[in-house]
């Protein structure tokens, strides 16, 4: 390469010793040894005492000198780190960023696409570590609610907690007494600071529940099925009796969408801008006449969990740390961790004046919206919300200006409905299939196999490197190389199969275990 | 009962002042981040689609020449002084900040074939084919003043080719023979021939700097060593090189501009296979210079564009054309790594920023940041299909873009009737010989 600043390499300081400056602690400790020598022999000893004196401060000066040069901030040389190495970061945490596993290394020849494959691993490895450690600094934590020895956590009632918690987290529950308009639905924003209430008989109104200020108030004069959100608490969607309309927050009508008749419930896709009927979650859960709640995994369409209930759940929400509220007639359940473990009772219950019509998780926040025949309800589920959010997505103390610059940059990302699909990364992978034509396609058009693995042929070394006898060990090295590759990959392939082969037994054992009418008759 | 709910204390939340910047917490947690592939896909494609609406690659161009521009030489020190010499003598020294012309001087009757700058910045050389080689003084004569070289050199025969040594007071010369001359004598110290009658030019390394290379006349590259008395050795190809240029990082390989639309990058330890075969002109390629970092290279052609190529890229990566420019001549990259000076046929030079999209000058931290980001994510997705076709895409005069699909056409052609032999013919009588080795005819030490 070429390096302009030769100059410089011609002075080297290798033999030059640099006289340091005196520290403080090398007079006390030759002071000390000094002492120590008085005190243990006088007389004849004394010279030999100071020969060995001078020495270990000779070997002690140069210690230091090696050492000091390199590191001017340790103030004493001899103690060492008892940390050594970078802080250890704990697994669970690594593992909440981690994305995908490592890619399979490509072939032994393919220099340049292995040198960039091993690069970008590396590149993504820092970047999880480096999110796992700014975990640490994030400000809030979540809630919780731990019952005493006997207590029931389902037992506990609102007005308990309400009175353990701070005054502000304590006016979050509250009830408001709107009897005259039908059961109300409800929508929380996505940033979670504005809340939409919409009764059966017309009634539409939009508030800062925190504060409870009222933005607007409106009766539409016919019956409301659903209420929506859009992207920010600047517009939300009605589903009346007929037709869909848009509202902008101060009450005035924006769009009458006709081609929309009867809906009955509504979902926001944010991150698509459409308002969709469809469910944006990992988890699906449903719930039936049959008395059964049922935990669906979305990607893979199975029923993960079946719980019993006393009566059909007419209403659920599910929060954005896992809790699950069911709603049955007037009395409202919360679950906890549903999606993973087993539950057999309920984390949370709250009885209601009215019969259970909405039910929404408020997005930040510790706080379950309740719409009922008799108004609006806000419970307290301690941990229901997630407590540190991200500023650039959904900040519920943003500002007028950066609420406008987060929707032009929000638009300006929209994700086009193409691209919506059950598996959200497929974008990244490597498209197998095309490729493949594309390589069929390049074989037939060029004659031969540009990718073909070309035949090796062993460097003809000099010095009497290349003797028979050592080639036909290079030969021999990568040929056992390749057959070691060629195992491996049957092997795993084997084991794919096996693993195949036990999941379709068990499931097999699984159907066949269900007892029918007929079982009496087989021997 | 042991009790926790979230509450947020406002003052960590909301600035002090309006005079303070907002605050923005953040979580990087992915659960709070979904769709992160679907939407920096759409990301990369906003970015790819404004990179094309930024495009502007043409920045100034420089006109006072009488003739069309035969050859530029960039100033050792200073990244804003040019020199280019024309077709009929005139030596031009242009200001590229203020694009004026500072100085002018009748050089040579007849072309300036050759300039370059000496190490110092204080003269500079050029040769013209009044057989004469001429050192000039890099400041303007004074008030009252002739302009009179420093130093003249009567050769017997025409001088095509100029350069100078990296550090020592040597040039040297091409013309009939490889010249190298010592600055203080008036004949050559030495003179390489290897039964070739004529050089077209001869070029330094910058890297190995006792190292050069000429291309000759019969279709071959020689490369000399300045220590030794013959040639080291040569490597001749189907068709005849203009110019080349060494690698400014590597220290081996060199590019050179062939007759034959493509360009070589050889290896000088290895010259029976070039590296790369970069293809994409339409006619004869003229120059070539690198860029300061050796990762690219720019290409001047007989078909009125200049294409930019990595330095590993088999086709090139951008293409600059205006309808004003004709043929150009000699091309240069600028030291800073910015910009392209080219100059033409119709007596202008151009001045093109080297990244078209690039926004000159200062940039703040946050625009910094964001244009890396945005380059990052291009490079991410570049293979996928719409965002390659966004990439990729680039207007063409049309005679270009015909020329382009005719010599498609023609390369398939050849193509099929190569494998149709193949195919028809006992297996291994006729050898895949791979498009790299196409080219070169033999190597010869």
């Amino acid at each position: 390469m070429a390096s302009p600043g030769e100059a410089s390499v011609n002075e080297t300081h290798v033999g030059k010793k640099k006289k340091l400056p005196a520290r403080y602690w090398q007079e006390l400790q030759e002071e000390e040894r000094k002492d120590e020598n008085k005190v243990k022999k006088d007389g004849e000893q004394s010279k030999e005492a100071l020969q060995q004196e001078e020495d270990k401060t000779q070997k002690a000066k140069k210690r230091k000198q090696d050492q000091s040069p390199s590191d001017g901030e340790k103030v004493k040389p001899e103690k060492s780190d008892p940390f050594p190495g970078p802080a250890p970061i704990p697994e669970d945490r690594l593992q909440k960023f981690k994305r995908k596993d490592k890619l399979k290394k490509p072939h032994r020849k393919q220099h340049k696409l292995r040198d960039i494959i091993a690069r970008s691993e590396d590149a993504s490895e820092m970047a999880q570590k480096q999110a796992a450690r700014f975990d640490l600094l994030l400000p809030e934590e979540a809630g919780f609610l731990e019952g005493d020895e006997d207590e029931d956590t389902c037992m506990i009632s609102q007005e308990d907690i309400a009175e353990a918690v701070d005054i502000t987290s304590g006016a979050k529950y509250f009830n408001l007494k709107l009897s005259q308009f039908g059961p109300y639905r409800l929508d929380y924003s996505k940033t979670g600071r504005h809340l939409l209430l919409g009764g059966r008989r017309g009634h539409v109104a939009c508030i800062d529940w925190a504060s409870k200020q009222l933005m607007c108030e409106i009766n539409v004069m016919e019956s409301v099925n659903d209420v929506k959100w859009l992207h920010t608490e600047a517009m939300y969607a009605v589903a009346q009796k007929k037709w869909l309309y848009i509202y902008d927050s101060n009450g005035i009508e924006l769009h009458c969408i006709r081609k929309f008749n009867d809906v009955l419930r509504m979902q926001f896709l944010p991150y698509h801008f459409l308002l969709a009927t469809a469910v944006s979650s990992q988890y699906m859960v449903t719930s039936g006449m049959d008395k059964k709640l049922k935990v669906y995994d979305v990607r893979t369409f199975k029923p993960l969990k079946s719980y019993f209930l006393p009566a059909g759940a007419a209403c659920l929400s599910l929060s954005q740390k896992g809790l699950l509220s069911a709603a049955t007639g007037d009395v409202v359940q919360v679950y906890k961790d549903v999606c993973s473990m087993p539950v057999t009772k309920p984390y949370m219950a709250h009885r209601l004046r009215g019969t259970v019509w909405g039910l929404h998780f408020c997005p930040f926040e510790d706080v379950l919206g309740i719409g009922h025949g008799d108004g609006f309800t806000s419970m307290l589920v301690p941990g229901a919300g997630e407590p540190n959010f991200d500023g650039l997505d959904a900040n519920p103390y943003r500002s007028a200006k950066q609420r406008q610059e987060w929707e032009v940059k929000a638009l300006m990302e929209k994700i086009q409905p193409d691209l919506i699909s059950l598996d959200p990364t497929e974008l990244a992978q490597v498209d197998q299939a095309t490729w493949e034509q594309r390589h069929q396609d390049r074989v037939e058009v060029l004659g031969f196999d540009p990718l073909a693995k070309e035949k090796f042929v062993p460097k003809y070394k000099k010095k009497g490197r290349s003797s028979a006898g050592a080639i036909e060990r290079r030969k021999k090295q990568v040929a056992h190389e390749e057959q070691r590759d060629v195992i491996r990959k049957s092997v795993e392939d084997k084991m794919k199969m096996e693993k195949e082969r036990k999941e379709r037994e068990r499931k097999k054992a699984a159907l066949s275990t269900q007892k029918s009418a007929l079982d009496r008759f087989k021997k | 009962m042991k009790v926790k709910v979230i509450a947020r204390n406002p003052d960590d939340y909301v600035r002090e002042t309006k005079l303070d910047i907002q605050r923005v917490p953040r979580n990087y947690d992915p659960s709070l981040h979904p769709f992160e592939v679907s939407r920096e896909y759409t990301r990369a494609l906003n970015a790819t689609k404004l990179e094309r609406v930024f495009a502007k690659p043409f920045v100034a161009s420089l006109d006072g020449h009488r003739d069309g521009v035969n050859c530029m030489a960039k100033h050792a020190k200073s990244l804003s002084t040019l020199l280019s010499g024309s077709c009929d003598g005139e030596v031009k020294v242009w200001n590229l900040s203020k694009h004026e012309c500072v100085r002018t001087l009748q050089a040579h009757e007849g072309f300036v074939r050759g300039m370059v700058v000496r190490y110092c910045g204080t003269s500079f050389f050029t040769v013209g084919d009044d057989k004469t080689i001429k050192q000039w003084k890099m400041e303007s004569p004074g008030y009252g003043e002739e302009e009179e070289p420093i130093n003249t050199i009567l050769g017997k025969t025409v001088y095509t080719g100029l350069d100078h040594h990296q550090n020592d007071p040597v040039f040297a010369t091409c013309g009939q023979q490889v010249d190298i001359w010592d600055e203080q004598r008036s004949s050559p110290i030495r003179s390489f021939t290897w039964g070739v009658d004529s050089f077209s030019s001869v070029h330094f390394n910058p890297v190995e700097t006792e190292l050069l290379a000429s291309c000759a006349s019969d279709r071959s590259i020689v490369l000399y060593d300045m220590r030794e008395s013959t040639p080291l050795k040569k490597v001749i190809m189907a068709m005849r090189s203009n110019t080349l240029s060494w690698n400014p990082m590597e220290a081996y390989y060199f590019t050179c501009a062939n007759e034959d639309y493509n360009l070589y990058t050889y290896d000088m330890r290895y010259l029976a296979k070039p590296i790369m075969v970069h293809m994409d002109h339409v006619s004869a390629v003229l120059d070539v210079d690198y860029a300061p970092t050796g990762k690219e290279f720019v290409s001047a052609s007989f078909d009125k564009t200049i294409r930019i190529f990595a330095k590993d890229g088999g086709h090139s990566r951008e293409v600059y054309h205006t309808k004003r420019m004709q043929h150009v001549i000699c091309i240069k990259w600028s030291a800073d790594n910015k910009y392209i000076l080219s100059g033409s046929d119709e007596m202008n030079i151009r001045l093109w920023k080297a990244n078209a999209a690039e926004k000159l000058g200062v940039l703040a931290p946050r625009e910094r940041e964001a244009a890396n980001y945005s380059q990052k994510l291009k490079e991410k997705f570049q293979h996928h299909p719409q965002i390659r076709r966004i990439a990729r895409h680039r207007h063409l005069p049309k005679t270009i873009y015909h020329q382009t699909k005719e010599l498609r056409v023609m390369k398939e052609a050849r193509r099929r009737k190569e494998r149709n032999v193949r195919k028809h013919s006992k297996p291994g009588s006729v050898p895949v010989v791979s498009e790299k080795e196409k080219h070169v005819v033999t190597v010869v030490k």
